[in-house]
């Protein structure tokens, strides 16, 4: 989105949104893109939603910004917009003020806010997080049946892999500011690679009652204090001789698509790993003995 | 005998309106009866609003009930005068959720554990050191870093830091208000063995108060569900989790997420009519009850 706070900045890399690189973008470009093209929705639907105005004239100012209504139609869209998030009587609602409305139902005023201008690409950053477990669940299926009913793409950020798994069809998993793997949905599950993602499915509460959990040791390390090597090392029950020296590249695991010709493969297949145990860098057979 | 016995405990918040508009009433806690027997975890569940927190509160009268009873180890919590509760609180302690609030920044890690011993006249100032940094051993925490503030630990260990203060006094009864929800699930895990390895080695008992059902499953053997200031139903947790009977109960854990990409979903909707919300409890087996 371009939104990095500085001294945050973005230092290398590309970030390429349908054929077009978005670094390369004028901030006049990327202004048309943010909101309309791309939208994002928070954890924190409170601070996301300005308090002083109604929600309806706040998804207002979203079409009118991007010249998506006119201000004689701004106000039943938003009514329509409500009305496809599901809140109960829009009519009445749209009148409302954020402190008016519950967590639930300010997270759909904010998603209908991010649908105002039909993305293509919906970004949203722990959309549940903040809300309960029930209603949690009401947001899920709605954003679930918007994905269907309008095509949308969703990167959906989370810490819940019960979410992950009810939601997604494909996988990044995040350590320390790096992707460790990455996979689609089925395999993540079934066969986690990396020690990481092994570790967080262990971790989740399941087994007999009163058995001890099994937790990773130690706890992330703050990102100006990165150990060398793979972040993960101190922390990793695996690690073995190279893991402390350098980094890890990605290897791709799993069943080897066939022959992809010109084209790049199938992304929805592949399932990659940054870990020496799956590493050609290392020999065949110390892996192995390392892997059994 | 229970260790402590909740009777018809009710807890109303008058919320005034304005000049001559009589105040309304927030029935928090609305006629709720437990017991926890010693060296129990007994869970109590429920989302935002059902009162399970002022329940927790109202036991350790850092809320005055408004009515109802509390007996602690055969005791009249609610009649005591202010230095005999000043004396039961050295055997009923707390563990809050947020370990970010709950500690003082300003004050170093081993004075806000020395604290309680401190405020209630406890050994000379050597063998409340001593105290300290055994406290500090016992919940698995470096003893060498007692100088340091809580900014400088980790989420994880602030809530350690959290759970050897409310030990320093040696209690025989916890309140655990959420003490793990602020955590990355990695670290949930850790904290958790932890407080239950304190339980078989101190003979603790907690009230743990949550909304993570799938948690309560793995450590409670007893639990109660809270909605809206009542309990809906309560017993043994496996008997809750195989055949919920309160439509509440049921929704609540089919909105749970399963970390398992292949489970089928079967979303229970809660129908607010399709119970009575002054039902009495009543028996649906074996130390199982519901207000159905």
């Amino acid at each position: 989105m371009g939104l990095v706070q500085p001294p945050g900045r973005i230092e290398g890399g590309r970030v390429v949104f349908k054929g077009r690189e978005l670094r390369e973008l004028p901030e006049r470009e990327m202004q048309k893109i943010r909101g309309a093209e791309i939208a994002l929705i928070f954890q924190e639907p409170m601070t996301a939603l300005n308090p002083v105005f109604t929600i309806g004239s706040q998804i207002e100012e979203t079409l009118l910004v991007h010249g998506r209504a006119t201000r004689r139609t701004a106000r039943q869209k938003a009514i329509d917009l409500l009305d496809a998030v599901s809140v109960p009587e829009p009519h009445q609602r749209v009148r409302d003020y954020p402190h008016q409305l519950s967590g639930g139902l300010r997270q759909r005023a904010l998603i209908a806010m991010s649908l105002a201008c039909d993305p293509s690409l919906v970004i949203a950053d722990e959309p549940t997080t903040a809300l309960d477990v029930t209603i949690q669940a009401e947001i899920l299926d709605l954003l679930r049946s918007l994905q269907k009913k309008m095509g949308l793409a969703l990167l959906l950020i989370t810490h819940d892999l019960g979410v992950v798994a009810e939601m997604a069809d494909r996988v990044a998993v995040m350590y320390a500011g790096r992707i460790v793997e990455e996979a689609p949905v089925m395999e993540i599950f079934s066969a986690p690679a990396h020690p990481y993602t092994q570790g967080l499915l262990a971790s989740i509460p399941g087994g007999a009652p009163g058995t001890k959990l099994q937790a990773i040791q130690g706890t992330v390390p703050p990102l100006g204090e990165l150990p060398p090597g793979c972040s993960f090392t101190p922390r990793c029950p695996r690690r073995f001789e190279p893991c402390p020296k350098a980094h890890p590249g990605t290897t791709l695991i799993g069943t080897p698509i066939p022959d992809p010709g010109p084209q790049i493969p199938d992304p929805g297949r592949v399932h990659s790993v940054k870990c020496y145990l799956y590493s050609d860098a290392v020999e065949p057979d110390i892996r192995e003995a390392r892997t059994s | 005998m229970p260790l402590l016995e909740v009777t018809s405990l009710v807890k109303h918040f008058s919320r005034k309106r304005g000049l001559l508009a009589p105040p309304s009433v927030v029935r928090a806690v609305d006629d709720v009866s437990f017991t926890v027997d010693e060296g129990e975890m007994f869970g109590l569940v429920g989302e935002s609003g059902s009162g399970k927190t002022t329940t927790g509160r109202c036991i350790l009268r850092l809320i005055e009930p408004t009515s109802g009873q509390i007996r602690f180890k055969g005791e009249d919590v609610l009649s005591f005068s202010r230095s005999r509760l000043r004396l039961a609180r050295r055997d009923m302690q707390i563990v809050f959720q947020d370990p970010f609030s709950s500690l003082n920044p300003r004050m170093r890690v081993g004075s806000i554990v020395e604290e309680p011993l401190i405020i209630h006249r406890i050994g000379s100032t050597a063998e409340r050191k001593a105290r300290v940094a055994e406290l500090f051993e016992l919940v698995g925490l470096d003893p060498t870093q007692l100088k340091r503030y809580p900014h400088q630990f980790s989420g994880g260990q602030r809530q350690r830091i959290g759970l050897a203060r409310a030990l320093a006094l040696n209690p025989s009864f916890i309140v655990a208000d959420e003490p793990v929800s602020a955590l990355d699930v990695s670290v949930q895990a850790q904290v958790i063995n932890l407080m239950m390895d304190l339980q078989a080695r101190l003979r603790l008992t907690y009230l743990f108060i949550a909304h993570d059902l799938r948690l309560v499953r793995h450590i409670c053997r007893r639990v109660a569900v809270m909605y809206l200031g009542k309990i809906v139903e309560m017993g043994e947790t496996e008997a809750i989790f195989a055949a919920p009977a309160h439509p509440y109960t049921r929704a609540l854990l089919s909105a749970i997420p399963v970390p398992d990409p292949t489970a089928s979903k079967q979303r229970v909707v809660l129908d607010p009519s399709s119970f009575q919300r002054d039902a009495p409890l009543r028996q649906i087996g074996t130390g199982h009850v519901a207000a159905v």
